[in-house]
């Protein structure tokens, strides 16, 4: 009796686990099929002429559906992200490794806490201002109060010239 | 339920009903015993379900016109508006009806705060009309969507926004919901699909809600349990039907006025912007009947703690029914309860105030005051009310008060008898 009640549970355990790797299977590709597709993928990076840039002046650029924040600092603000210390900072980065060349911030315009666009040359640090719920941000594009967790984003870029950059 | 068994008068409704009882359904609806002293605020149940209907077919009709594409939706908003015969209207109807939708569902759910309706043994009515309502929230989002508007963009943006703080996953699956890196033709045509499938996913929770109801049968203003049929109940037909009827044309005619009247008085002004994604709108304003936990996700100052203490907002609802310790339904009963409970209200409406406002200075400091005191309200005073409140003297049945004993009319003569005495 016994023996033939185990035989049974080996044939129902065997049953459910073939089952739950064909129902995940099946339910995998309808996941997956929402993720970015080929064609979203391939738009992955923007070249930017930036020669017509003055300094204290920032233009926009859309990559990846998302605005690029392009800034070519002063020297009064680049002293002053370079001033800050880090014990002040609430995500500690040093300007240095935000940017490389110190003249150009290339940065994600997307605000780290609910995605909106900050405003430029605004609030309490003279950097960015977030509208939607208040973050302010240095001239580093540094989280100094509000809400967003961290700092805004630096993507991948480099200058191909002097005069161009390749974001992405 | 009622008690005797029906058969159809008819030898074909009865060969029919044999085989599939629809008439005795039919019957138990209509027969189906009600407590005779409802009042007007148990009418918006019926109200509740001309508004789902009317979102279902005007939303139908709209989507017979709308294309979902992120270069055509705005346009062919417009195009509702402007060309197609009484586009205006039925859009207006399917904008408005939204706001309608949501107007009579707080006046639903604050009249069972009211009259303890979540009580055992109506939790599962209760918790399914919470789902019921978190779908609305759902489909009252995906919908602003469409439009592709600047506040539709921006909307879409700072919602998605909010899975980012999960730990760990979080980006994952803002973009997975996204299709992208950011809000982008994937999005409004995924976010479509969702908002045509929600409603009827709510029509079909609605008829649980239902089913669920004629188990217990309704509670009543003065909340105690009521023997069904009796003198204490009237059959729902004709008499809640007309008593329906009557509050519903009332509603309609406020319905009316927003349509005809101010059309876009609860909209915004931005969402007639086309989606720009590289501009957002000085102040992103919700719709005003989810400002109240916009300004609890704002006024927490870290990210994940704001997404949680919003979330934990609504799904505290759920646990409602065991929160309120209180074995007595109504707050007619509890002197207490019913002053925390206008106390609450108040507090509801201020969070929508200052969530229609900058976060920011004596806005910020109220959100937060209210918020605290929203949760309290759940955590502490409820379940402490419960034990330490002297309720006043409960009717034995809803006819006690006016003949003054007990429905059994020989029982209430007796009793004047030993009166006589």
């Amino acid at each position: 009796m016994e023996k033939k009640t185990k035989r049974r549970d080996f044939l129902f355990t065997a049953t459910y686990a073939v089952g739950a790797v064909g129902a995940g299977a099946v339910i995998w590709p309808m996941i997956d099929q929402m993720n970015p597709d080929a064609s979203v993928k391939a738009l992955a990076s923007t070249e930017v002429d930036v020669s017509a840039v003055n300094p204290g002046k920032t233009i926009t650029v859309l990559w990846r559906g998302k605005p690029v924040f392009i800034r070519r600092r002063t020297q009064e603000e680049i002293a002053e992200a370079k001033s800050v210390k880090l014990e002040d900072l609430k995500h500690p980065e040093k300007d240095e490794d935000r940017a490389k060349n110190p003249e150009w911030l290339v940065m994600l315009g997307v605000c780290t806490h609910l995605g909106c666009v900050p405003l430029d040359q605004k609030g309490d640090y003279n950097g960015w201002f977030c509208p939607c719920h208040g973050s302010h941000y240095d001239t580093s594009g540094r989280i100094r109060k509000g809400p967003a967790p961290t700092n805004m984003e630096i993507p991948e870029y480099k200058f191909v010239d002097a005069n161009t950059i390749k974001i992405g | 339920m009622s008690e005797h068994e029906y058969t159809p008068k008819s030898k074909v409704g009865k060969w029919f009903n044999d085989r599939l009882p629809l008439l005795t359904l039919a019957n138990h609806l209509t027969d189906y015993p009600t407590p005779k002293n409802l009042n007007y605020w148990w009418t918006f149940g019926g109200i509740l379900t001309f508004c789902l209907i009317t979102q279902i077919v005007t939303g139908l009709v709209l989507a017979m016109h709308y294309i979902a594409h992120a270069d055509m939706a705005f346009q062919s908003v417009e195009h509702i508006m402007r060309d197609v015969n009484y586009g205006w209207l039925i859009r207006y109807i399917h904008a408005n009806g939204a706001s309608m939708f949501f107007l009579a569902v707080y006046i639903h759910i604050f009249r069972s705060l009211f009259y303890g309706s979540y009580k055992s043994p109506r939790e599962v009515i209760w918790i399914i009309g919470i789902i019921i309502y978190l779908l609305m929230m759902a489909a009252a989002f995906l919908g602003y969507v469409l439009p592709w508007g600047q506040m539709s963009f921006w909307g879409a943006t700072v919602i998605t926004n909010l899975f980012s703080a999960i730990p760990l996953v979080g980006e994952g699956i803002v973009t997975w919901l996204w299709g992208g890196y950011s809000v982008d033709n994937p999005t409004l045509t995924r976010f479509f699909t969702l908002h045509y499938l929600i409603p009827f996913l709510i029509l079909g929770l609605v008829v649980l809600h239902i089913w669920a109801l004629h188990v217990p049968g309704n509670n009543n203003p003065i909340g105690i349990d009521i023997k069904k049929p009796s003198k204490d109940t009237v059959p729902f037909h004709p008499y809640i039907v007309i008593k329906d009827g009557f509050a519903l044309l009332m509603f309609m005619i406020v319905f009316a006025f927003f349509v005809f009247y101010t059309p876009n008085i609860l909209g915004h002004a931005d969402n007639y912007i086309e989606a720009n994604p590289l501009v957002t709108p000085a102040h992103i304003v919700p719709e005003w009947y989810l400002l109240p936990f916009y300004a609890i996700l704002r006024s927490v100052p870290d990210k994940l703690l704001g997404v949680i203490a919003m979330l934990s907002a609504i799904l505290i609802l759920a646990a409602l029914p065991w929160l309120d310790t209180s074995k007595i339904r109504s707050a007619v009963f509890r002197p207490l309860y019913k002053q925390f409970y206008w106390i609450l209200v108040a507090d509801v409406l201020i969070l929508g105030y200052v969530g229609a406002m900058p976060a920011e200075g004596l806005y910020l400091l109220i959100a937060r005051i209210a918020t605290a005191y929203y949760f309290l309200h759940f955590l502490v005073i409820l379940p402490v009310l419960g034990f330490k409140e002297r309720t006043t003297p409960v009717p034995l049945s809803i006819t006690e008060p006016i003949l003054g004993g007990s429905p059994n009319l020989a029982a209430v003569k007796k009793k004047d008898s030993f009166k006589d005495q």
